[in-house]
């Protein structure tokens, strides 16, 4: 039975921004979806607020919608598009949530539109706590015990029969928002409340505590003929208790026997046919007791999911292409399996690797957060390592996290951790928990107790048991060998390695050097060899190159003889380094395979676009570290490295590769570095004549101190080669200077301090330009909206500038010529500058992809991050037809989207340290429009009337006055604190005052509480207004209310309001942006 | 670390391998297959149709839940030897009572660990099925190849007296249906299941007399997996063939050849068997794909089957070979997987429904027939 034929076009929601429990995991998987169904000729429509997506490439659908993903503007997108079907189940549950909203508004109904993949009932049934109870218990499906409420009394009523401690689990939220586990009645109360808000139906379901059971995930498919598969097992490292995107997670499952196994499986058909998900993936979550093996099921998600995308990788078989197919009515014998391309998709994958997946999490941007783990996610990105063994696999990954562990290494001496925070760190789930069950080993902590001070499995603790003995034999060994000039015998090395022990770790061990382990391991012919991933245990001959390395006997690559270019990725993601870079390294790969080239990509993250076998010609799924970098490069022998489009994780690698003798190309390491390093780079700005803000770079604090004074206050102080301005912080005085130097000394390594005059009140620029070391062409010029000192990557930022003359714009053109050209750019650069007073400084530049590369691709309609590889291996901008800048006559607007609500007590105020986890873009062809679906894509949805409570610095108490005005105008009523009162009404603007939070008048926090308040503006300064209004900040996360630090953003907010009040902004799509393009440029 | 004793597996074709011991030492001969499964060792080892091989897991963990009392598909384990990546060294479970190392050395089975087992079964993905040796204690590899050489070959080679029961017994005393079941090296798990839907359940030894089953008044026959070429086991096919059309009969895996055999069709040896659990099945009746548990290394030639009497009711969709038969006129029908699981997935368990249907409606007809 093949395809649907009565429907012609389909309608695709994507996930949006990037936040903590929706990453670009769903990039993967719409993209996919998109692929497929476009490939079964179907017409596609898409909507995703996020530029930064592959998905929302203008080839990928027919027509893409980048516009904020709201009921609202989706409903206005069927109006325009009138597609038959809508798909919900690859957005995320953005794309549930919104799909079930346009259902329960009747939109769908109106228009006609199916729901395919799972419809209104079966999601419902799926998400809602007490349909889901309901229906298992029908098919004798076990469950924690547990109990619905809707307001507090009842959920204190449902905790006195559940008791403590008890689970709130609020219904219809992502990651688990605003849950929780509570202990006492306290906090019982707390978290209920918050769960209750938090909920879309105002609903929470408390629970019977598992906490400490063993947790397990499957991956399930149904066809519409009611063919299911299971394609993979998880077991979770980390017992009930942590949410699973912060856990460890390990594929397939470990410590569970078939009997056990199948019935798990059982439930899982069971649940996915009485749920009703008739066509596409789900993930079902299991727990089971350690001590008696009952089994309760815990959730169900019937959408593709972020384990969707890991069970994809870890397997190979593509969950979401198959979903879509599946969506359409194909059924799973129909479709075959590309990997082994003789047998189908029916059929459960069998693995012959162990997986392990790590969290990465980002606690050091918000240190008044601690890093203790529970049921709400906080990790921000992922690395996943495959291994012949468990332990390797653990110790890929490691080193793969990238924050600076080199496998299970002793950061840490465990003799100097006290007892007392071993048992600590050990039963409170925390992100560095592994560590701490090896310095427990090492103390001589029994198996057992650490099974029951952590809940973690027996074999789990055992294995990791077995690493900690190896490496007590290797520095016996190395005692024993140290006599006979010998660095280790031979068969322990090739065990370490098989163990997973890196180089680099073992030489920490051997007090020596990571290449001497290397050359030595090589002398005795101990090589990584590469093995296939292929659905089938080796089974079946594998078609698609997809590796990983172990140390074992036989390798499986095979090296073609084509010209080809290895593409290094950038890991895990993390707060500044994420999908932005993995959009560019796609690109550079489907680019350089445009013109003939083998593509070659290296990286580990399983939630992007670049770790799909299809992307690239080989794919190795590999930690980006030298050792495992090399190990590829010296097995395939590329003609070329490219080590710019993946952020600083290849960059930092660069140096060292070049050194070994491999080819880098584009821009050279050497001018990477001058670019990077603070006293060339002053030079070169020097010989260049262009102005850069007074500054210097120190190794101490005195220097530090001496420097500043002499620069004068304030500055800005951060440590050289990071991303996202990690330790980078604006100072006032001397006393914050030298509590600051520690920690960006720390941050900074043996690289120097930077301290730069802060230009207050300045606008920043950032600019995008690609180069071929002759000709320059700008990509796109980006306005920020905030002022200068708010991090680029958080800051809302226009293109093309609003503000700035074309005086200005010119003399950034030029600056931006000579610098590239000095540079001896090839690819692309990306340069900061600040503007004060009509003149430019340059702050930054960067001869690399940045994070804006898609944003302005999407705007521009111009591939920078293509024309950048094509220019790396020798094309020309002539020859690829790009000579002039591109003016467009639309505008867009990026707006930065903040994890705060996830990290309670953190204040909201943006700083040079960026914070941000992922971006939206509002586009339209007035600015006001643009800003304003910026705003709501970015889930700060602007009122069009109600109350606004102002509260502004004295620097900006003349600027606020117009805005005020404006408000007023528009019907606004206004509260305000007394200063921002007296500036307001000695321009006859009437305002109500409240009191200050400091000055223990607490009536903002209760009105914004009862929802009286619908926007704030609140600009503090110095340190004291930054504490003083730090709870009705926080508040107003919590609350969902739109809150505006900078007067800049204030003043593009009121003129969103005014323009949609005027007209009710439209939708667009990008494809009929770029078509209206292209005709002006053939003017 | 702990003590790690030498060992080796050695093909006949030459090829070897270096590992470490675990399980009892010695030397294990026989013929080296791979099995796909991640989970379910303990029901592998104890199925006897792994008579006469030795089996490489190719999941590289194995052993992690140790072995407890109930999963055992048969008395003791089978297996001629265990190859894997890794056997755990703990057991973590809350029904294991054994490591399985420990287990192993109890019932004097080698295995050995340390093994590329992909690279062992890409190998006999390549090349075949062949002989081999695992050795703890000659290590000379040219010794090891004559010792895989000279080692017996599955083909025409009976195994199944080796594993049969010697003795009748009663599996289950009561119940609704009398069911006798020929033991080629039965899974206790496919007599749990008659059990389960109210069967009286006894098992003969194979070479049981026809008239000896009749005598037991059964309303149907189950003619079991085993192990080995169905080609030499002779007298299991004409036991069959005596019974055709006087009762029902299903026939699982080896009993599934068997009863080919005696409606005239044929077996031939694959190049690698099926050994797993997620092995693709359609029922051609429905359209329905099912996933399920194989373990066979012989299997049942199409082109050799009288399409007139026989319907096709199952294929293997990955490689299209056979996995069902049903006869037109007469009450048979059989599978060449494992509707029983034990290991693998439970999709196919309506089979044994079926054949309590089958029953159920011959006993009508019979009824009917005594009555005119």
């Amino acid at each position: 039975m093949p395809k649907r034929n009565d429907i012609k076009k389909i309608l695709i929601i994507g996930s949006g921004p990037i936040i903590i429990g929706q990453g670009c995991e769903f990039d993967y998987s719409g993209t996919q979806a998109c692929k497929s169904l476009k490939d079964d000729g179907y017409i596609v429509v898409l909507v995703n607020s996020n530029p930064a997506t592959i998905m929302t490439d203008p080839d990928l659908a027919d027509a893409t919608y980048i516009e904020p993903i709201t009921a609202d503007v989706v409903e206005k997108i069927i109006i325009k598009e009138r597609p038959d079907a809508i798909l919900p189940t690859l957005g995320g549950q953005t794309g549930l949530n919104t799909a079930m909203e346009l259902s329960e508004k009747r939109i769908l109904e109106k228009y006609n539109v199916l729901m395919i993949g799972a419809d209104y009932l079966t999601i419902k049934k799926a998400e809602n706590r007490e349909e889901f109870k309901e229906a298992m218990l029908k098919i004798g499906i076990d469950l924690p015990e547990s109990k619905l409420a809707h307001t507090i009394e009842e959920a204190k009523e449902a905790v006195k029969v559940i008791g403590l401690p008890a689970i709130i689990r609020p219904s219809f939220t992502l990651g688990g928002t605003g849950g929780g586990i509570a202990r006492t009645e306290d906090e019982f109360e707390r978290m209920a409340v918050v769960g209750l808000k938090n909920s879309m139906t105002t609903e929470i379901l408390v629970e019977e505590s598992i906490i400490g059971w063993k947790e397990y995930e499957l991956e399930v498919m149904r066809d519409k003929n009611n063919n299911v598969v299971i394609v993979c097992s998880i077991e979770n490292f980390d017992a009930m208790g942590v949410h699973t995107g912060d856990s460890i997670t390990v594929a397939p499952a470990q410590t569970l026997t078939d009997l056990e196994y199948q019935n798990m499986r059982d439930a899982s058909l069971a649940i996915i046919r009485e749920i009703g998900v008739e066509t596409g993936g789900s993930n079902i979550q299991f727990a089971v007791n350690p001590k008696d093996g009952r089994m309760v099921v815990i959730e169900m998600n019937p959408r593709v999911s972020r384990s969707s995308a890991l069970a994809s990788k870890a397997t190979g078989f593509p969950i979401a292409k198959f979903a879509a197919k599946l969506a359409v009515g194909f059924t799973l014998d129909e479709i075959s399996n590309d990997i082994t391309k003789e047998t189908p998709a029916c059929f459960e994958p069998a693995i012959d690797y162990c997986v392990v997946k790590i969290p990465r999490f980002t606690f050091e941007k918000f240190p008044e957060a601690e890093d203790i783990l529970g049921i709400t996610m906080k990790s921000v990105g992922e690395t996943m390592a495959i291994g012949r063994t468990f332990k390797e696999a653990l110790q890929k990954g490691l080193r793969g996290l990238e924050v600076g562990h080199s496998g299970l290494d002793n950061k840490l001496d465990y003799r100097e951790v006290s007892d007392k925070k071993i048992k600590y760190r050990l039963s409170q789930p925390n992100a560095s928990r592994i560590f701490y069950i090896k310095y427990a080993l090492l103390k001589g902590y029994s198996i057992d107790y650490i099974v029951e001070l952590t809940g973690i499995d027996l074999w789990f603790i055992d294995n990791i048991k077995q690493i900690v003995e190896l490496e007590q034999d290797i520095i016996k060994d190395f005692k024993l060998n140290q006599l006979n000039e010998k660095l280790l015998s031979k068969g322990l090395l090739l065990r370490a390695k098989q163990f997973g022990f890196s180089d680099y770790q073992i030489a920490e061990l051997l007090n020596t050097k990571e290449r001497l382990v290397r050359d030595y391991r090589k002398k005795l012919n101990i090589e990584a060899v590469f093995k296939c991933v292929d659905t089938c245990a080796a089974e079946f001959e594998a078609y698609t190159p997809y590796y990983y390395s172990t140390y074992e006997t036989e390798d499986e690559t095979k090296r073609s003889d084509n010209k080809k270019i290895v593409i290094l990725g950038g890991g895990p993601n993390r707060i500044g380094q994420g999908i932005e870079f993995d959009y560019c390294c796609c690109h550079a790969s489907f680019a350089l395979k445009e013109i003939g080239y083998e593509t070659i990509m290296v990286n580990s993250n399983p939630e992007t676009v670049s770790t799909d076998y299809d992307t690239s010609d080989k794919l190795y799924f590999e930690p980006l570290t030298l050792e495992d970098v090399i190990n590829i490069i010296d097995k395939e022998k590329p003609d070329g490295v490219i080590v710019q489009f993946g952020g600083q994780t290849p960059l930092k690698l660069a140096r060292k590769l070049a050194d070994l003798g491999v080819p880098i190309i584009g821009t050279s390491v050497e001018s990477i570095d001058r670019a990077e390093n603070r006293d060339e780079f002053s030079k070169l700005i020097k010989k260049l004549k262009i102005p850069q803000p007074e500054n210097g770079s120190v190794y101490s604090i005195e220097e530090a101190v001496k420097v500043a004074a002499g620069i004068g206050y304030p500055v800005l102080v951060r440590p050289s080669y990071v991303l996202g301005g990690r330790a980078m912080k604006i100072v006032y005085d001397k006393k914050t200077l030298i509590e600051f130097m520690d920690e960006a000394k720390d941050v900074s390594g043996n690289h120097p301090v930077l301290i730069d005059k802060f230009l207050e009140d300045a606008i920043e620029v950032d600019v995008d330009a690609v180069s071929d070391g002759n000709l320059t062409v700008i990509g796109g010029i980006m306005e920020n909206i905030e002022e200068a000192g708010v991090h680029s990557g958080d800051s809302a930022s226009v293109l093309p500038p609003h503000k700035l003359g074309d005086d200005i714009l010119d003399i950034i053109r030029k600056y931006t010529f000579l610098l590239a050209k000095e540079l001896n750019v090839k690819g692309l650069i990306n340069i900061q500058y600040a503007v004060k007073k009509g003149f430019v400084y340059v702050l930054e530049v960067n001869p690399r992809a940045s994070r804006t590369v898609p944003f302005v691709s999407k705007v521009t309609g111009i591939p920078l991050a293509k024309i950048a590889a094509k220019i790396m291996v020798g094309k020309t901008l002539e020859e690829l037809g790009f000579t002039k800048e591109i003016f467009i006559n639309h505008v867009a607007v990026k707006e930065s989207v903040l994890p705060f609500s996830r990290f309670s007590g953190v204040d909201i105020l943006l700083g040079p340290e960026m914070k941000s986890t992922g971006e939206v873009m509002g586009i339209d062809s007035l600015f006001g429009n643009a800003f304003y679906k910026s705003q709501i894509a970015a889930g700060q949805s602007l009122p069009l009337n109600g109350t606004v409570f102002i509260s502004v610095k004295d620097d900006d108490k003349r600027n606020i006055v117009f805005i005020a005005k404006k408000l007023y105008d528009l019907g606004f009523k206004i509260f305000t604190t007394k200063g921002t009162y007296k500036a307001l009404i000695s321009n006859n603007i009437p305002s109500l005052i409240i009191g200050k939070i400091a000055d223990g008048d607490n009536h903002i926090l209760d009105m914004i509480k009862t929802g009286k308040i619908n926007l704030i503006i609140n600009t503090p300064s110095g340190k004291k207004g930054h504490s003083d209004m730090k709870p009705m900040r926080n508040l107003s996360v919590m609350q969902g209310v739109p809150c505006v630090t900078t007067i800049q953003g204030a003043q593009a907010t009121v003129n969103g309001i005014e323009l949609v009040k005027k007209e009710d902004y439209s939708v667009t799509p990008i494809q009929h942006y770029l078509r209206n393009l292209l005709v002006v440029k053939n003017k | 670390m702990d003590e790690l004793i030498d060992a080796k597996i050695v093909l006949e074709d030459g090829t070897v391998f270096k590992g470490y011991s675990f399980g009892a030492n010695g030397y294990g001969v026989g013929e080296v297959v791979f099995n796909t499964s991640m989970s379910g060792y303990q029901e592998i080892l104890t199925d006897p149709s792994y008579k006469g091989q030795i089996v490489t897991m190719t999941y590289p963990h194995i052993g992690n839940c140790g072995v407890n009392f109930e999963d055992n598909e048969s008395i003791k384990p089978f297996v001629n030897g265990l190859v894997v990546k890794e056997c755990s060294r703990i057991k973590s479970n809350w029904r294991s009572k054994k490591g399985l190392s420990e287990y192993l050395k109890e019932n004097n089975i080698i295995g050995i660990e340390g093994i590329d087992t992909r690279a062992l079964t890409r190998h006999i993905r390549l090349q075949g099925e062949m002989r081999a040796v695992i050795s703890t204690e000659d290590l000379d590899d040219k010794q090891l190849i004559i010792k895989a050489k000279n080692s017996l070959s599955l083909i025409g080679r009976d195994l199944v007296r080796e594993v049969t029961l010697e003795k009748f017994f009663y599996f289950n005393e009561k119940g609704a249906y009398n069911i006798v079941v020929i033991d080629c090296g039965v899974k206790t798990n496919i007599l749990r299941k008659l059990k389960a839907l109210n069967c009286r359940v006894s098992v003969v030894p194979a070479n049981t007399d026809y008239q000896k089953i009749l005598k037991l008044n059964p309303d149907g026959i189950l003619i079991s997996n085993g192990p080995g070429d169905p080609s030499a086991v002779t007298y299991v096919v004409a036991t069959a063939q005596k019974i055709l059309g006087k009762l029902p009969i299903f026939g699982i895996c080896f009993g599934h050849q068997i009863l080919a055999q005696a409606l005239g069709g044929k077996t031939y040896k694959l190049k690698f068997g099926h050994h797993g659990g997620n092995h693709p099945v359609k029922d051609l009746r429905n359209g329905k794909v099912y996933i399920t548990s194989q373990n066979h290394g012989f299997c049942v030639d199409i082109e050799s089957l009288n399409k007139t009497d026989i319907e096709l009711t199952h294929i293997n969709l990955n490689d299209n070979t056979l996995e069902g038969i049903r006869h037109k006129k007469m009450p048979i029908f059989s599978v060449q997987f494992h509707p029983e699981s034990k290991p693998g997935p439970n999709d196919a368990e309506y089979l044994f429904e079926e054949f309590i249907e089958m029953i159920k409606s011959n006993k009508r007809r019979q009824t009917i027939k005594d009555e005119e």
